[in-house]
């Protein structure tokens, strides 16, 4: 079980309120992503739903019973920390058993506990190590074991990729979402990386200054996002926003469209523009085209093969099926 | 270019400063290893020939010798324990925020900055004074009979003011330590169900661990020497005679440096045994 009900929960340090009235429901089993930019308070969020930080009101219910004021440890909820926070006197057996050793478990079953998660995260061989003996990778495996031990009603992950370099963190991300499958429990995980968010969750919640500005499943949130920032947020390269004469042609204040959705012709199109930088990935090219009368350069995504240079005419055309409507209030237009 | 004449032009610069050092630490060194096996006795003919190991037997076999070791080990030992165990707390203390956080701390380090016969003299007479001390006053307010601390309570009294010059040192220290804490940990640990005790237990006191080690070694160097507070307070009487005493009411009291030198070459032997033992645990904390 793992079912958490946040209700109208609001938090402010002195005058500041970081989290005005927010609703969420998170079911069981769910894999759910806080996904923002930084100091948007999904990390307080994250630590109010810990118990690590008090609520300044609302309620917090953990499958089905009041847990507001429940101390952390007893909400039967595991945290793994961005930094890790093992402990570094401590041998990694004796890292993962010290939940086990606080519940007052005998040494034999506390064994028997730690070998199976160490087993499960291949950390058998480290077992005697100290923390400090380890590679980030591992480190940040003997912090999910000891979340694991404990057997908890959910998993909440605060940033645990950051600390780790590129390739480690796509292998971690797979463990992660592997580690989800076959253990079944709810997990929160917290991340400013919205490809952490696309890739991992099953419903996502992207939030903007303490406000869920929407909750949805990753394709939910690419296909229909609900305003203009959730819209820039997710999806990657960003969306391209346009404004003034050519989302008039469309009944908007400013239409968007994906990088992804937008054709590139040398002879006719839309939209004409000067191709400014192109980035060449192998698999795809990025190509950053000045249009007159915007600001910013358009961002298309084309096929790796495309042979267009620094300074070349091309020309545009959005696929008329993905083009994103918003109103004055950067709202969805239906 | 560390070439030979670098090198040895280094060595030529550097050398003055080693020899002032050398001299400095290497002639007393001699000097009282010269005069341990010599009878000099200045007031009573000077220079009287050599002994042999006749002073080294004279000061271990004396009656005043293994209780003056004894209760040496006691300060040291007395002082060390209250440091460090008010010096844990009071750096927990501070550093919890609070107002007057800066004001708190200055005033917290000012009894280190006190010279040891100032607060040694402060400590005798307007503290522990029997009848005009701020504690005989307090003991009478209760109808109590004041308490002669220097002759009664000697040892715990001199105890209590060199713990009250150091707990400073030993709080700045540890404060210093406890603030390198990760704060995630202790919250790690809050969710792991651990109660504020075995957080301590687990977590702050093994993170102090090393500061604590360095606190007792850097103390245990200075106590095993303090004098000023012996002097202006009991003179050695009513058993607080240290080693370091000894030896002074020896060479000065009954003037024969001869004897004296040998209890400081032991005072040296009985130094380095515990600073070699003090190292290997160093060590051993600091390696981990």
């Amino acid at each position: 079980m793992g079912q958490i009900t946040l209700n109208q929960i609001t938090k402010s340090f002195g005058d500041v309120q970081v989290i005005p009235p927010l609703d969420l429901q998170i079911n069981d089993g769910e894999f759910v992503v806080f996904v923002g930019p930084s100091g948007c308070g999904k990390s307080t969020l994250l630590r109010l739903i810990a118990g690590l930080e008090d609520t300044t009101s609302g309620e917090i219910n953990i499958d089905g019973r009041d847990a507001t004021e429940v101390p952390p440890a007893k909400r039967g909820l595991a945290m793994v920390f961005q930094s890790y926070a093992l402990y570094p006197h401590m041998s990694v057996r004796k890292n993962i058993a010290f939940p086990l050793r606080m519940a007052g478990l005998d040494k034999a079953a506390q064994d028997a506990k730690v070998e199976a998660a160490a087993k499960v995260l291949n950390l058998t061989d480290y077992l005697e190590r100290r923390p400090g003996q380890l590679s980030g990778g591992q480190r940040q495996r003997v912090a999910i074991g000891r979340a694991i031990v404990r057997e908890p009603a959910a998993f909440l992950f605060d940033e645990p990729l950051s600390n780790l370099d590129a390739a480690l963190r796509v292998n971690m991300r797979l463990e992660i979402s592997e580690l989800h499958q076959s253990l079944e429990t709810t997990m929160i995980y917290v991340t400013h990386d919205q490809v952490e968010a696309m890739t991992m969750a099953d419903k996502i919640v992207v939030l903007q200054a303490g406000v869920i500005e929407q909750v949805g499943s990753p394709l939910d949130l690419y296909h229909t996002p609900k305003n203009k920032f959730v819209a820039g947020f997710i999806g990657s390269p960003k969306m391209n926003f346009l404004m003034g004469g050519y989302a008039a042609e469309f009944d908007a204040t400013t239409i968007g469209v994906r990088p992804e959705h937008l054709s590139v012709s040398a002879t006719e199109g839309k939209w004409q523009g000067k191709v400014g930088v192109s980035e060449h990935l192998g698999s795809d090219t990025f190509l950053y085209v000045d249009i007159e009368g915007l600001d910013e350069p358009l961002t298309v995504r084309s096929s790796g093969e495309v042979a267009l240079r620094h300074g070349d005419i091309v020309h545009l055309t959005p696929d008329p099926e993905k083009i994103h409507r918003f109103d004055n209030q950067g709202l969805r237009m239906a | 270019m560390a070439t030979q004449h670098s090198r040895s032009a280094a060595r030529i610069m550097m050398a003055p400063a080693v020899i002032l050092l050398l001299g400095w630490m290497l002639i007393p060194l001699t000097m009282t290893l010269v005069f341990s096996f010599k009878r000099y006795l200045p007031l009573r003919g000077g220079d009287l020939g050599w002994t042999g190991f006749d002073n080294y037997v004279r000061f271990v076999s004396s009656s005043a010798f293994w209780p003056s070791v004894q209760t040496t080990l006691i300060i040291v030992g007395g002082v060390l324990i209250i440091t460090i165990f008010f010096g844990v707390l009071l750096s927990m203390l501070l550093d919890q925020p609070m107002w007057g956080q800066g004001i708190v701390r200055i005033l917290v380090i000012a009894p280190f900055f006190v010279m040891p016969t100032v607060s040694a003299l402060v400590w005798k007479n307007m503290f522990m004074d029997p009848v005009n001390g701020l504690f005989a006053h307090l003991w009478k307010a209760f109808g109590a009979q004041p308490i002669e601390w220097l002759s009664d309570l000697s040892l715990f009294s001199i105890i209590l003011i060199v713990s009250w010059q150091w707990l400073p040192f030993a709080t700045l220290i540890l404060l210093t330590a406890i603030q390198s804490l990760d704060s995630e940990q202790l919250e790690a640990a809050e969710m792991d169900g651990a109660p504020p005790l075995s957080r301590f237990a687990f977590i702050v006191l093994p993170h102090l661990s090393r500061a604590i080690t360095i606190v007792v070694l850097i103390q245990t160097i200075f106590l095993l020497a303090i004098f000023a507070e012996i002097f202006v307070t009991t003179s050695g009487a009513f058993g607080t005679r240290t080693l370091t005493y000894l030896i002074f009411q020896r060479v000065l009291e009954s003037q024969n440096v001869g004897l004296g030198s040998a209890g400081g070459v032991y005072a040296i032997i009985l130094a380095n045994i515990v600073a070699i033992f003090l190292m290997r645990i160093v060590g051993k904390n600091l390696d981990t």
